[in-house]
């Protein structure tokens, strides 16, 4: 059976300006970003010939390909719920299906609450009986009506199964904002977090606090992945992707898997990284830097955990000792929610341009999913 | 803590479950005051949240069974700011582990914040919330 691993690279990322507020949508955003992720590897735009979209973005690639007048798309496809699927990308290249394919995502976090098109809607005009509709009908009527509340649910039971205190769980978020303080781009965290100011934050929904939320911006990422040696004779040095995978599991559900028979484990994680790591024929312990989903700080020490970066029950303790560099630019605690944010640190990691550089960057991890259907990355200079 | 409602209406999971038509008889069941269950009636696997097929056995025979009502709180969150116009903060949600298995969200009835904990045993009550509406709620195990 043929890999992926090696075959393919990121060779461009563009990124808008990062805003709490624009007046311009996230077509534009979309449309921008897809550039200049042609413009940073060096090709042209029309030479772009596969898109992948997030499945909460708005616009379709077909709206996207109007406004970079591409000619035809050989491939085009979109996320699973709460994943980048950076394996679309992956495949679609590493198949031969197309040549230049760009993951984006254009998200008005900042200014919008809307629900994308393929949210509940759709289920409710097909009577699919899709698992969003569980909110609905089973957690809303109660009262668990956010994300936040539903994350908070997993932090209660983790906390109490491994006797983790609020003071272990700083740790995490402080660490993410000693990065984020040196990132001009991480406009939510100008500081690094104390323990006095975690410890005094308020709790909209206990035991999370607001602080270990990621907050909403306005803004429009891309990602454009190509064979690796063509990534060799663009401008860029590429980053080599070694693996990419995603994982699902029996009773999973978008940051409510309740119904798993231990829900703190993050079986869709586990279940990713053994792929992830076979496929790059590597273990945990290989890995230099990692970049986490931390839509929620404290999803982060449960995911290093299905990581296998530490042993269960181990992984605020793990985060706070900083032994292995965890989101270098702030994670989505720093620069706000995005993903792909996270993605874009890895590469500047591999390309020494991190503003919080590592010495020995040699091999990067990137996962995304905590809590839900998870998708990864392992990449190399 | 008890949730207290203002009021304006409150999500209503009774017409969704037309919708998300497999649990549209656990709604029926519990508006006449009885945890109904879903089971596969082939292999008799409980099926919770409810579902069209048997992921052990791929029957798409269901029966619905009468659950004992007991069960411990798993884990529970404590809203101090409402995210919905019709519940007042602060109020806990709860994440109940049946004794049948599955693990189902609700609310305490007559329990103290204080007295919220993991692990703490619990039995079912109910809620008439109006004509329309009853909600499936855990208070302390007598």
């Amino acid at each position: 059976m043929t890999s992926i691993k090696d075959m393919t690279a990121i060779a461009g990322i563009g990124l808008t300006e990062y805003s709490k507020g624009t007046e311009r949508t996230e077509w534009s955003l979309a449309s921008e970003a897809i550039k200049l992720a042609a413009d940073d590897a060096g090709i042209k735009v029309k030479d772009i010939d596969g898109l992948v979209k997030d499945i909460d973005d708005g616009w379709d690639c077909s709206y996207v390909q109007k406004t970079l007048g591409i000619d035809n798309l050989l491939y085009s496809s979109e996320s699973h719920w709460g994943t980048s699927s950076m394996l679309n990308v992956v495949t679609a290249v590493a198949s031969g299906t197309a040549n230049n394919v760009v993951y984006y995502r254009s998200r008005k976090g900042a200014t919008t609450t809307r629900r994308s098109p393929s949210d509940y809607r759709v289920a409710k005009e097909t009577l699919d009986d899709s698992i969003s509709i569980l909110r609905i009908d089973f957690y809303e009527p109660y009262g668990l009506a956010t994300p936040q509340g539903c994350a908070a649910m997993l932090q209660q039971r983790y906390m109490h199964e491994y006797g983790i205190t609020p003071e272990q769980m700083a740790g995490v978020i402080i660490g993410i904002s000693e990065y984020g303080a040196k990132n001009p781009l991480a406009l939510y965290t100008d500081k690094p977090v104390t323990m006095d100011e975690y410890l005094n934050s308020e709790m909209t929904v206990a035991p999370l606090r607001d602080i270990d939320c990621a907050p909403g911006v306005d803004a429009g990422i891309a990602i454009l992945v190509t064979r690796t040696e063509m990534a060799k004779d663009l401008q860029q040095t590429p980053a080599v992707i070694m693996s990419a995978a995603q994982g699902a599991a029996i009773e999973g559900e978008f940051l409510t898997g309740y119904n798993q028979e231990k829900m703190t484990d993050f079986p869709e994680t586990m279940n990713m990284a053994e792929e992830l790591y076979r496929v790059a024929g590597i273990t945990a312990k290989d890995i230099n830097v990692a970049q986490l989903d931390d839509r929620f700080a404290p999803l982060v020490p449960m995911q290093a955990e299905a990581l296998g970066l530490c042993g269960k029950g181990e992984g605020a303790a793990f985060c706070g000792a900083k032994s292995l560099p965890i989101n270098t630019a702030g994670g989505s605690i720093g620069e706000g929610f995005m993903d792909s944010n996270r993605i874009v640190e890895a590469v500047r990691q591999v390309r020494g341009t991190s503003t919080s550089q590592i010495d020995n960057a040699e091999i990067i991890l990137y996962a995304a999913g905590a809590g839900g259907p998870a998708d990864g990355l392992i990449i190399r200079k | 803590m008890t949730v207290q409602y203002t009021d304006k209406p409150i999500p209503r999971p009774a017409l969704w479950g037309i919708i998300y038509r497999s649990s549209g008889s656990l709604w029926e069941g519990v508006k006449e005051e009885k945890f109904l269950i879903q089971k596969c009636k082939d292999c008799g696997k409980i099926l919770h949240p409810p579902r069209p097929m048997c992921p052990a056995c791929h029957s798409t025979e269901q029966e619905y069974v009468e659950a004992s009502g007991k069960g411990k709180i798993y884990s529970y969150v404590t809203y101090n700011k409402s995210p919905h116009k019709a519940f007042k903060a602060p109020y806990s949600v709860i994440l109940v582990e049946l004794d049948e298995g599955p693990r189902v969200i609700s609310n305490t009835v007559d329990v103290k914040p204080e007295e919220i904990e993991i692990g703490m045993p619990v039995e079912i009550a109910y809620e008439k919330i109006d004509d329309e509406l009853t909600l499936y709620k855990f208070k302390k195990a007598g």
